[in-house]
């Protein structure tokens, strides 16, 4: 019995159904922002502070540049440096996470020591910080956000570890004369291996959230490249004078980045563990 | 072959209470020794020493005189009280059975295990099969010693005699030794050669 | 003391829906029309294998399955039917529950605090712990300090905090001394004298033996037998089912006789009587739709249609003597 209710009913479906749709949207703009050329959001002051319309659809600013391309552009910037950051955070996350669990003592010791650290401080003021020792640009960013995501995962990584090793099968796997190495390749890594991708997949929107909030507050990326968080603070400038397309449009695609990052995350989890896919 | 714990004692941690202290124990090949007592003497402690699970603080374990070794397969198997513990969730039957060696088809029969089961996941199944798997998986040809921490407690009784029927059976042929752990006399008397008191060994 | 009917569980069956490889979504029956009474002043118990579904039963009766269950049939506590709201508002007053799982326990409350819940009193639970011979200082504690034996008894003291009207015990004593699985029973016993109904679910016939008035026989999702304890006593013909009958002989104490065969599987069970397959009695009949229902046959209830009434056939032969002595 499976009708056309039953498939919109079924769990499975409707989850795989949001994850493809959540990544359509994201590698569209994605792409769309990487191929964008520089002349589409070029200066032109006869088309300054036009409201939306169709020739362009999120309107223009003050020097007249298309506020949709340079919003692509933005976005598919912001991107890659959540990219970069998720990678090397998630490595960073996924070696100290084993290392604390399976060495113990002092190695674990210092890593919930370094991890206490960094969730102790405020998020903001950290990547501020790193930013701005770093030279802030593209680099300053790049560095500070790929530094700064790592604690949460890192804890994920060590009890996940931390559990498996005391299981039951993992001593006995060793009391029938596994070797530590052949333990990990077939217990413990598939285990550990679920969370850290979905680890890494909420590692994006956060991320990506950073880099907009300290290119708004002016340590991130330079004001002529077309970043988020650089049309916002630009926008901040106009929303008084009634230019309300100028903030409302970036920031709502903004929003839909995360919060279909998020989708993707929550639903994978899902997906991934069988007892909630089962509701 | 003769296994055999020499004074050993055994905590967990540097502040607790000592669980087994200057214990000493032997089993033989083909002697099946029932551990009886209430819970809290450290018999499924004792049973995790003689199965290198655990090291005990002071003593020895020895088997035929020499130490266990730590690496390679261990000739004294444990199996669980929970066997849902002892088997990896996100394996098939078939990869969890096959992980030390692989048992001949007729072990599987004689078990009243069915061949199907081997690509069923460990949650499709009842306790009673479970614990049979493990019992398998258990019987590697290098296993001389078993011992089994309350095997048949949380099963039906009907599956607690078929399962000490099989193990009996091969326990006699291979001339095993075993070290049973139970609460319940009324079962040690039927399956054990001798029975001690956990709270009679050591001081 | 009058008795009162305390639970009716009427019909009961117990789906979940799952997903197979990919896609494919079927529903799995659990625990198929079974019936069962628990009156005051008496304790049931409920035995059958472990990861046999009995403690669905308990789920189900306290609505505290998972979503993706579907329950039919009907559940009464004190001839008004049971649902989720009421549930709520009983459970911890009139309806207490040991979980079988020492998980149940909030992981960041003292553990005495817990105990008393919102309901209770300092002194009571004072009292119980000390009965239950866990230290005074143990309700400082949390539920991590604390051992396996000692969480069970914690979990049993919280269910004893209230003079509940039913008690559901989900594999109370596992993890327990002998001399404290006693005392627990004879708790129960106390529990149940001073009027409530007490529904027991274990795999140890032995502790059934020991306390409970009557015994359900718990098999492939569903009761086979539920007869009087005397009944198990004496064993052998005084039984219905052929399955009660094997289970008697496989203690350790009796015959340590196994039968042969496992249960079968839920999602390919056989038509007619479950038992079926592994049955010496089996016959043609056993394998129709009417072979699963339950009669009533000396006292008990039983799903065998090869089940006869032992008194009942004295009285017929009786009879047919007497009328050929004529």
């Amino acid at each position: 019995m499976r009708s056309k209710r039953t498939v919109f009913e079924n769990r499975r479906i409707q989850l795989v159904f949001w994850v493809v749709l959540a990544l359509c949207y994201l590698l569209g703009i994605f792409f769309v922002g990487l191929g964008v050329k520089e002349s589409a959001y070029g200066i032109c002051f006869e088309d300054k502070f036009l409201a939306p319309s169709l020739r362009h659809p999120f309107g223009t600013d003050g020097l007249g540049r298309d506020m949709f391309f340079r919003c692509m552009k933005g976005l598919s910037t912001s991107m890659v440096i959540g990219i970069l950051a998720a990678v090397v955070s998630s490595f960073l996350a996924l070696v100290m996470g084993i290392l604390s669990a399976v060495l113990g003592g002092f190695v674990d010791k210092f890593i919930n020591w370094a991890v206490d650290l960094c969730m102790g401080l405020p998020h903001i003021v950290l990547l501020l910080l790193i930013s701005f020792m770093m030279g802030k640009g593209m680099k300053g960013v790049t560095i500070a956000v790929a530094l700064t995501h790592w604690p949460a995962l890192t804890r994920l990584v060590r009890s996940e570890v931390l559990q498996i090793r005391s299981s039951l099968y993992v001593q006995t796997a060793y009391r029938m004369g596994k070797s530590p190495y052949q333990v990990a390749v077939t217990h413990m890594i598939p285990h550990v291996l679920p969370t850290y991708v979905i680890g890494l997949i909420l590692l994006f929107p956060h991320a990506i959230m950073h880099e907009a909030a300290i290119t708004f507050l002016g340590f991130g990326l330079p004001a002529e490249m077309p970043a988020i968080g650089v049309i916002l603070s630009e926008a901040m400038n106009h929303i008084a004078a009634g230019k309300w397309w100028l903030a409302l449009f970036p920031g709502l695609l903004l929003l839909t980045v995360v919060v279909l990052f998020d989708v993707i995350g929550d639903n994978l989890k899902k997906l991934w563990n069988p007892q909630s896919g089962n509701q | 072959m003769q296994l055999t714990v020499e004074g050993i004692s055994f905590r967990y941690g540097k502040r607790l209470p000592w669980i087994l202290k200057d214990v000493d124990f032997t089993i033989k090949s083909g002697q099946r020794i029932g551990l009886l007592g209430t819970s809290g003497y450290g018999k499924s402690t004792l049973g995790k020493i003689l199965a290198g699970y655990e090291k005990p603080i002071e003593g020895k374990v020895l088997l035929d005189g020499r130490a266990l070794d730590d690496k390679g397969y261990c000739p004294v198997q444990m199996i669980h009280q929970h066997p849902e513990l002892a088997v990896n969730p996100r394996w098939k039957m078939r990869q969890i059975l096959y992980e030390a060696y692989t048992p001949e088809e007729k072990l599987l029969q004689q078990m009243g295990l069915e061949l199907s089961w081997l690509n069923r996941w460990p949650r499709e199944l009842s306790g009673g099969e479970l614990q049979r798997f493990c019992i398998a998986r258990a019987l590697a040809p290098e296993t001389k010693f078993l011992v089994c921490d309350e095997i048949t407690t949380m099963l039906d009784v009907i599956t607690q005699a078929q399962i000490w029927q099989f193990l009996l059976e091969v326990a006699e042929k291979r001339q095993l030794g075993m070290v049973i752990i139970t609460h319940n006399p009324e079962l040690g008397k039927r399956v054990c050669t001798d029975v001690v008191r956990i709270d009679e060994l050591g001081t | 003391m009058k008795k009162e009917n305390i639970l009716k569980v009427e019909d009961l069956t117990v789906s979940f829906s799952r997903y197979q490889k990919g896609f494919h979504k079927t529903s799995l029956e659990v625990i198929h029309s079974l019936s069962l009474e628990v009156n005051s002043g008496e304790i049931v118990a409920v035995v059958g294998s472990s990861g046999s579904g009995k403690s669905l039963l308990a789920h189900a009766v306290l609505q505290l399955l998972p979503q993706n269950a579907k329950t039919k049939g009907e559940i009464l506590y004190r001839g008004n039917s049971l649902g989720e709201k009421q549930s709520r508002k009983l459970l911890g007053r009139e309806i207490s529950f040991i979980p079988q799982s020492v998980d149940y326990l909030d992981p960041l409350m003292r553990v005495g605090a817990q105990v008393q819940g919102v309901y209770g009193t300092k002194e009571r639970q004072q009292m119980l712990f000390q009965q239950f011979g866990l230290a005074q200082d143990t309700q400082q504690k949390y539920p991590f300090q604390l051992s396996g034996g000692m969480a069970r008894r914690v979990l049993i003291s919280a269910a004893l905090m209230e003079n509940a009207k039913l008690m559901i015990a989900d594999e109370p004593t596992p993890g327990l001394s002998v001399d404290l699985a006693m005392d627990t029973l004879k708790y129960f016993r106390n529990v149940a004298d001073q009027g409530a109904g007490v529904l027991l679910i274990t795999h140890d016939i032995d502790l059934a033996l020991q306390v409970a008035d009557r015994i359900a026989v718990f098999y492939a999702g569903t009761i086979l037998e539920l007869a009087p304890t005397e009944d198990f006593v004496k064993g052998g013909q005084a039984l219905r089912h052929p399955y009660s009958r094997a289970f008697m002989s496989a203690l350790p104490q009796n015959e340590f006789q196994p039968l042969a065969g496992s249960q079968p599987y839920a999602g390919n069970l056989p038509k007619g009587c479950l038992f079926a397959q592994r049955c010496s009695l089996c016959d043609e009949q056993c394998k129709s739709e009417d072979a699963a229902l339950m009669r009533q046959v000396a006292g008990g209830k039983v799903r065998c249609i090869h089940a006869i009434d032992q008194d009942r056939n004295r009285e017929i032969g009786n009879r047919h003597q007497a009328m050929a002595g004529i």
